[in-house]
């Protein structure tokens, strides 16, 4: 079973509560790399970006450490983050109900969009994932290639100094907001209560899932009955 | 004759200024010095300039570096183009006059220019890396170096270079370790025909001011001096025998200055940033101190019981 709702992997098991799959053990060992990736490549990043902050090179072991790391994080952290694109691209294409779900913004930050009938189908992923996982993509795009022109050590003889001073330019700007998106992120598992559990043991309840992405669940149930009685057709 | 710098004694004598004479130091903040040195400068009189190399020779014997033995090119340059270990170059650049269709041999030496607004300084995210004294001398501190290269990015005219041995950055001190006990640079005192003078601002400017009337009565009646405002003046001046058009000097920056990209990178875009990121976070501390937890309820979880328990 695959939509643009549901992932093949998410699975629904009925019982009190009932417990929803879904994310796969690969899918967030891949997170958790990317997560711990994108948070070092913060600390090192921030250090050098301003002076205030330079005493965290030393969790580095020294700037000259921090400086030479920084960018092999960031390769990590490329093709990791890589990974959980081609597992959640498709999933998280724009529809017409998520521009609904920007506009009435308000609602979702006052806690009532489980009021708003027009709010409360929504696939595995909401307006405000969708908003996140392709601002991470677009920066990700950005923060690698512009990396790249000021990874001095190896590409230094490849760009001119203009060409370098804008890449740097654009890197730390494209860090701040990067930082920001990441806030939000951390911000949005924390307040909605029950979802950081999608990242640590894959499971939500289905109580969560009714209330945050009923749609999801719909097609979960349904696909599920689907599947019982698709299976005897076939024979 | 500029009257050379007398020989110093052998005697050792305690350093002219150091750590107390600093009047900026990267990514950090210096006390303003007690008192202030002399601003000092390097006077280069591209029109004497012979093309010799002992500058760059006696700068390597100095500065005890050895260049590696490298390629022709077929030009002059040699090396081609600054490297950590050759802090000065001569570029050679040939050029026709177009007024007298005259060719020129223009013989610029290369290297830091000692910038009284550094770049590279600014640019630079490691505290202490980078210093300026107060008579003017722009310094790097190796071990405070991290070689991010920012300082490249920063500077004006392109001089700093990481070395791929120590991953540090490198260009010249000006030898601030000799002027600081009384002698001139090595690349001064090397040089045969005085095309590279040393000694205070005010008297290198002196100086030039009679060299220029001397060109200008020769026929180079736009002779000058460089020493570019935009980077509020440098401790390393030219003298240029076509100083409106200092770029025919194998790309003289005409009027160098720290690049807009680089203001905006170290002004406003470090502060900015670092309000928007505490701004989010802030925001999102108050969110939830206003609005609460968005809680999954137990009719939620009925509702889900009921969905599953219907339809499997």
């Amino acid at each position: 079973m695959s939509s643009d709702d549901v992932a093949s992997t998410d699975s629904v098991h009925p019982g009190k509560p009932v417990v929803v799959d879904r994310y796969t053990t690969g899918a967030r060992i891949n997170h958790w790399i990317t997560a711990t990736s994108l948070v070092l490549l913060a600390i090192s990043g921030l250090a050098l970006f301003h002076p205030v902050l330079f005493f965290l090179t030393g969790l580095f072991g020294g700037g000259q450490a921090t400086r030479a790391i920084h960018p092999w994080i960031g390769v990590v952290l490329f093709f990791s983050f890589a990974g959980l694109f081609l597992r959640f691209w498709r999933l998280n294409l724009w529809k017409g109900a998520d521009t609904t779900w920007l506009r009435r913004l308000n609602e979702v930050l006052g806690n009532r969009d489980h009021e708003d009938p027009d709010l409360v189908e929504i696939g595995k992923y909401n307006a405000g994932q969708k908003v996140v996982f392709w601002g991470m993509t677009l920066l990700i795009i950005i923060l690698i290639g512009s990396g790249l022109v000021i990874w001095d050590q190896y590409f230094a003889e490849y760009t001119t100094l203009t060409q370098k001073q804008w890449a740097v330019l654009t890197h730390s700007l494209a860090a701040v907001v990067i930082i920001c998106v990441w806030i939000v992120h951390v911000y949005a598992a924390i307040w909605v209560r029950g979802t950081i559990s999608a990242m640590t043991r894959g499971k939500v309840t289905g109580g969560w899932a009714w209330r945050h992405h009923r749609k999801w669940l719909r097609e979960l149930v349904t696909g599920k009955q689907d599947r019982n009685t698709g299976a005897t057709p076939a024979e | 004759m500029f009257p050379p710098l007398p020989n110093p004694t052998v005697q050792p004598t305690p350093a002219k200024f150091g750590e107390a004479d600093l009047i900026r130091r990267s990514a950090s903040s210096v006390p303003i010095p007690a008192t202030m040195q002399t601003p000092v400068a390097k006077l280069i009189d591209v029109t004497k300039c012979i093309g010799c190399k002992a500058c760059q020779v006696a700068c390597l014997e100095w500065n005890d570096l050895t260049e590696k033995v490298g390629i022709n090119h077929g030009v002059y340059d040699n090396p081609l183009d600054l490297t950590p270990d050759s802090f000065t170059v001569m570029r050679f650049t040939e050029w026709v006059n177009p007024e007298s269709q005259n060719l020129e041999w223009l013989i610029r030496k290369d290297g830091c220019m000692h910038c009284a607004d550094p770049g590279c300084l600014k640019a630079c995210p490691a505290p202490g890396a980078i210093v300026q004294y107060s008579n003017g001398i722009v310094d790097f501190v190796h071990e405070n170096c991290i070689g991010c290269g920012y300082c490249v990015k920063g500077c004006p005219f392109n001089i700093p270079r990481i070395s791929k041995v120590d991953n540090k950055a490198y260009k010249c001190t000006l030898c601030s370790d000799r002027i600081a006990v009384g002698q001139g640079p090595a690349c001064q005192k090397a040089c045969p025909t005085q095309a590279i003078v040393f000694g205070t601002k005010d008297d290198m400017k002196k100086w030039a001011d009679g060299r220029i009337k001397d060109l200008k009565s020769r026929g180079f009646k736009n002779a000058g001096l460089y020493d570019p405002p935009g980077v509020s003046g440098t401790h390393v001046m030219y003298v240029l025998h076509h100083a409106d058009k200092p770029e025919i000097y194998a790309g003289l920056p005409n009027n160098p200055r720290i690049s807009p990209i680089v203001e905006l990178w170290k002004g406003v875009a470090k502060y900015a940033g670092l309000a928007a990121i505490g701004a989010f976070a802030a925001i999102g501390v108050l969110h939830h101190l206003v609005m609460g937890p968005n809680r999954v309820s137990s009719e939620d979880e009925q509702h889900a019981e009921e969905l599953t328990g219907r339809r499997s």
